[in-house]
């Protein structure tokens, strides 16, 4: 499916400097044109051209290249390739699928090797649901294949083109290079196989924006409770290093509703890369009980890798997003860390001797990553069949230093309505998720609100509301504590110290690594919640008549308030009526004493 | 793709440690240069920037004494190597690998590139080791794994050395004997600083198991940038060919980023922030990332390297970037070492990121993820309240608050203090920090299952399970 032509250029290097080339003799070339650098014939990308001369990212190590080697055109610019055999799959930036790296280049990663991205000898059962004569345009479905137990992949025509079908394959086994169907369109006939490609920079177009609706869960509290975001919203975590980061992402990659996860690891660790490849296929989707792996595609471009598919691989990733969300799927990207991408875009406008904006990053920056974001959203796809599918995006940012004023994260909170600003101070006390409930904020709030009222229990939005309350007036009380002492706190403050202390404690922390308080659903969220207002309710009226809060604090129950989260999801029936009629008792043998 | 040597002539430009050679042909990004000075000494460098006619030239060493005239500039067709061997253990070699202990160059079993490639990530085995420091506030609170870069955070006059050294004698993944290495590398630290390592590997027996670079603070700058990529090429040799555990030291990772900086400035590169270039991330990432470990090799590479942080600022770039590559930080506390406690490491800041599947049942103990969450808890309540009573007063507080700040003054004395030569078992560090916790009232102990209550709180032992 060549539609760009097969003019191809050749030209010669004249320049290098580490990841930039610069090649003259290259007329005919095209702006971000993928070529071939040296006689290893390495993998660049066009990003400037003036007269014949191109100036070219190359996303490999360019040690050894000299002036004089030859430079050549492919025609193509940076495409995916996207068919069955995505999910599951770990890829590098520009789409190699590590696995099939290591079988030809060994353990460590090779240069100018090039493996294809999909399988091409896996055979997939194609079902036609199209049939010869139907008239078709870009998006509808001529066929399903079963890409994974969960996920039924759409065999789609490509967005531009329409015209009657004139064949279609019988029920069978294909590899993803046979032809499935032929499409009759202005007089040619068009030959389609299950693969198409896409340009990554460049967003696969959709029918209409819709706005969005209901909250994508998590399963994380602080996030569902407080901050939550929507099916198709986009949410950014800075946070300094050590705030934690890094396991809120994997926390929302494994828990989070979605029906498709695309993990981008751009610029982080290979450790934390091979942790996810160990851990994910253990782990099992609550939803089905499959393994989480069979709905995930992982783009790992680690630190050491070369800087420019490091700029790449995010759009690979949003790419690959797109893809599901046209069959009608609910994905989810992860962007972990957005700051490398940004720094790879510096480190190349450095080298290309652009004029410095901010901090040295270039002047684009803001329009790179809004362009990025806003091909999040909940959409109608192009297609006859209008289906409703959805991305939402989720990038991590690294401020330098932990400052939120830097650019990067600055650029970012301009665009996503989402802000769960990590906190070093929370992560020191250990006290994870580190989301400060002060600076962070969601603008999903009143859409999501309705969910939870209808699906979780009446009450949802005061609940929450009080529980800010609480928390505000805590940062008031503390602040003033500090001035003059906790002795002049009239009783009432003491007990919103308290009031906060339980909260904290018992709903907003969360212990990744314990089984189960891992992941806490709705349900269990609402009724967390109402145990903690039923000890509030108890405690108000045990304060007004004259019991101390201090003797509160050391009730036995309010240990065990803090340990609601590690019980299994099927026992909560059981066990929280127990904590209610203990909670119960004991106030009324503060009122006998 | 290396074709033979060429030799120029056509020295044009030479400012700071950047020498440019004209009409060349041919020159390969990132090839070596010998360059040869009218008195017939000779330097090395390596080719930055590589256009078709001209080369810049990055000089190793200093450019004194460099002319435009009668210099000459050997271009060798290759990139930079080393020759590495098994042989290399127990040698001393300065920054850029020549003999400082007066023995031959080792002959090489191998000649590698420095830079080394990456590991595929698919390739990576995921570290789970524990490596016993005895070190209670690293063992209890921040375990290091075999294959983690866990660098130490430290200040100007704080004791890292007598750290690092401490761990580089005690480390050990228990019911494991195999072979292991040291490789050390030092970045423009004194002569006082390396000759303590060198005497302390010697009084222990480490050195036969060692190899040595030295790059020392009056040794060149711009060599740094070799230094820690001569190290770990060799580590990679012994770990990954050799199948050894090898522990990489790298100190003073500050003083190779002023490297870095010094060349990108001497290049007229835009500046990053405080000057250092925008591409120290991914250079300190070249480096930082050699570490772990490969399925199905026995070998490791485990980093410790050591910086000082500038006016013990943690936000300052070097620390910064760096927390953003390693898998966590010690961090050193000036405040501890004023009180006296050795090692000062403050646990609050710290972290090791690849702790979670390194401890637990079979690998340390069953309960030492809670209880090591429990500690955080308690020191951190503990250093709040002192800061309250600093304004207030210790009337203001309630019995409990009192028992924290208690708590929090027994464990900095009795579980993070330990003498530079005691080395504490995982058992010995866990059962002293549940004697702490005992301090506090059970009621307190929230991030604790009751049932690792029962079996270890003191208050229960000797009591059946």
């Amino acid at each position: 499916m060549d539609m760009d032509g097969d003019k191809k250029c050749r030209g010669t290097i004249i320049r290098v400097t580490g990841p930039v080339v610069v090649a003259d003799g290259m007329a005919g070339a095209r702006m971000f044109e993928i070529v071939r650098v040296g006689e290893e014939a390495l993998i660049g990308e066009i990003i400037a051209l003036e007269n014949d001369r191109a100036t070219i990212q190359v996303y490999e190590e360019t040690a050894g290249i000299r002036p004089g080697e030859p430079v050549t055109g492919t025609g193509r610019s940076l495409s995916v390739a996207l068919g069955p055999g995505l999910l599951g799959t770990i890829f590098d930036g520009i789409q190699r699928p590590l696995a099939e790296m290591h079988q030809v280049s060994g353990d460590f990663i090779g240069r100018g090797s090039s493996v294809p991205a999909l399988d091409p000898r896996k055979p997939w059962t194609f079902t036609p649901r199209a049939r010869p004569g139907d008239r078709v345009r870009g998006g509808d479905v001529l066929g399903v294949v079963p890409e994974s137990p969960s996920v039924p992949h759409l065999i789609m025509v490509p967005p531009a083109l329409s015209g009657t079908v004139a064949t279609i394959a019988d029920e069978g086994e294909y590899t993803i290079h046979d032809p499935v169907c032929t499409i009759r369109s202005e007089g040619a006939e068009v030959e389609l196989t299950m693969v198409q490609y896409w340009p990554v920079r460049a967003g696969r177009p959709i029918s209409q924006k819709l706005d969005p609706v209901d909250p994508l869960l998590t399963g994380q509290r602080v996030i569902d409770l407080l901050f939550p975001i929507a099916i198709g919203g986009t949410a950014a975590i800075p946070g300094p290093f050590g705030s934690g980061k890094t396991v809120v992402q994997h926390q929302l990659a494994k828990w989070a509703n979605a029906d498709i996860v695309i993990f981008v690891g751009c610029g982080e660790r290979g450790n934390e890369m091979a942790d996810v490849l160990a851990e994910f296929p253990r782990l099992e989707d609550p939803r089905t009980g499959l393994p989480l792996l069979n709905r995930m595609v992982l783009i790992a471009n680690t630190s050491n890798m070369p800087v420019a598919a490091r700029e790449a691989s995010v759009y690979t990733g949003m790419t690959l997003a797109e893809y599901y969300r046209d069959m009608g799927y609910k994905v989810a990207l992860m962007a972990d860390s957005t700051s490398r991408w940004a720094e790879a875009m510096r480190e190349i406008s450095g080298r290309l001797e652009e004029m410095p904006g901010e901090e040295g990053y270039p002047a684009y920056l803001g329009s790179r990553l809004a362009d990025f974001y806003e091909r999040a959203g909940r959409v109608r796809t192009i297609g006859t069949e209008e289906r409703e599918g959805s991305i939402s995006v989720i990038g991590a940012v690294s401020p330098p230093g932990g400052d939120f004023s830097e650019p990067v994260t600055q650029n970012t909170l301009r665009i996503v309505k989402v802000f769960w600003a990590l906190d070093s101070d929370l992560a020191y006390r250990r006290h994870f998720p580190a989301i400060n409930w002060l600076s962070s904020y969601s603008l999903y709030t009143g859409i999501v609100n309705r969910w939870w009222n209808e699906n979780a229990g009446p009450g949802w939005e005061s609940m929450k509301s009080e529980i800010m309350a609480i928390l505000q007036k805590e940062n008031e009380l503390e602040e003033m504590v500090k001035l003059v002492g906790p002795e002049v706190l009239p009783e009432r403050d003491r007990l919103t110290l308290l009031e906060a202390e339980v909260i904290r404690e018992s709903i907003l922390m969360q212990y990744a690594f314990h089984p189960e308080d891992t992941y806490t659903s709705p349900k269990k969220l609402y009724r967390m919640v109402e145990m903690v207002f039923s000890f509030f309710a108890l405690a108000r009226r045990a304060v007004s008549s004259g019991v101390l809060t201090e003797t509160i604090r050391s009730l036995p129950v309010k240990s065990r308030l803090a340990r609601m989260g590690t019980v299994p999801e099927n026992a909560v029936d059981t066990v929280f009526p127990g904590i209610e009629n203990q909670m119960r008792e004991e106030f009324a043998s503060l009122g006998r004493s | 793709m290396q074709r033979g040597a060429r030799e120029y002539r056509s020295v044009t430009h030479i400012h700071g440690p950047i020498m440019v050679v004209d009409n060349v042909s041919g020159v390969a990004f990132g090839e070596v240069v010998e360059i040869t000075l009218p008195s017939g000494e000779k330097r090395l460098g390596q080719v930055l920037e590589s256009r078709t006619n001209r080369a810049i030239v990055q000089v190793f060493g200093t450019t004194r004494d460099l002319d435009t005239d009668a210099t000459t500039a050997r271009f060798t067709g290759k990139t930079m190597h080393i020759a590495v061997t098994e042989e290399m253990l127990g040698r001393i070699f300065d920054g850029i690998a020549r003999p400082l202990d007066g023995g031959a160059p080792p002959l090489g079993e191998e000649e590698r590139d420095i830079h080394g490639s990456s590991i595929n990530p698919y390739a990576r085995e995921h570290p789970r080791d524990s490596i016993q420091t005895g070190i209670s506030v690293i063992d209890g609170m921040n375990t290091l794994v075999r294959g983690q870069k866990l660098p130490i955070f430290s200040g100007a006059g704080l004791p890292h050395n007598l750290l690092a050294a401490q761990i580089t004698r005690q480390a050990k993944v228990r019911g494991q004997q195999e072979l292991f290495a040291v490789v050390f590398a030092a970045m423009g630290i004194t002569h006082e600083e390396a000759a303590f390592f060198v005497s302390d590997f010697t009084r222990t027996g480490a050195l036969e198991r060692a190899v040595i670079f030295l790059n020392l603070a009056d040794d060149p700058a711009i060599e740094r940038i070799i230094t820690p990529r001569l190290a770990l090429t060799t580590a990679e040799f012994l770990a990954f060919e050799k199948g050894m555990h090898v522990l990489v030291i790298l100190t003073d990772l500050t003083n190779y980023c002023e490297a870095l900086r010094e060349i990108s400035a001497a290049r007229e590169e835009v500046p990053g922030r405080r000057g250092y270039p925008g591409y120290m991330y991914t250079d300190l990432a070249s480096i930082f990332e050699r570490a772990g470990r490969i399925k199905g090799r026995t070998g490791s590479i485990t980093q410790i390297p050591i910086l000082t942080m500038p006016d013990d600022d943690i936000t300052h770039p070097v620390p910064d970037l760096t927390g953003y590559i390693t898998e966590g930080q010690i961090v050193l506390s000036r405040d501890l070492h004023r009180k006296g406690i050795y090692p000062p490491i403050n646990p609050l800041p710290c972290l090791s990121r690849l702790m979670q599947t390194g401890i637990g049942p079979d690998r340390t103990r069953e309960d030492h993820a809670q209880v090591n969450n429990q500690l955080y808890a308690a020191y951190a309540q503990g250093i709040k309240l002192k800061g309250l009573v600093a304004v207030v007063g210790e009337e203001g507080l309630s019995e409990t608050d009192r028992e924290y700040i208690r708590f929090a003054d027994r464990f900095e004395r009795e579980f993070i203090s330990q003498g530079p030569e005691e080395d504490r078992s995982f058992e010995a560090t866990l059962d002293r920090a549940w004697d702490l916790l005992s301090v506090l009232p059970e009621g307190e102990l929230r991030r604790i299952d009751e049932s690792f209550i029962r079996k270890y709180h003191p208050a229960y032992r000797g009591q059946k399970e």
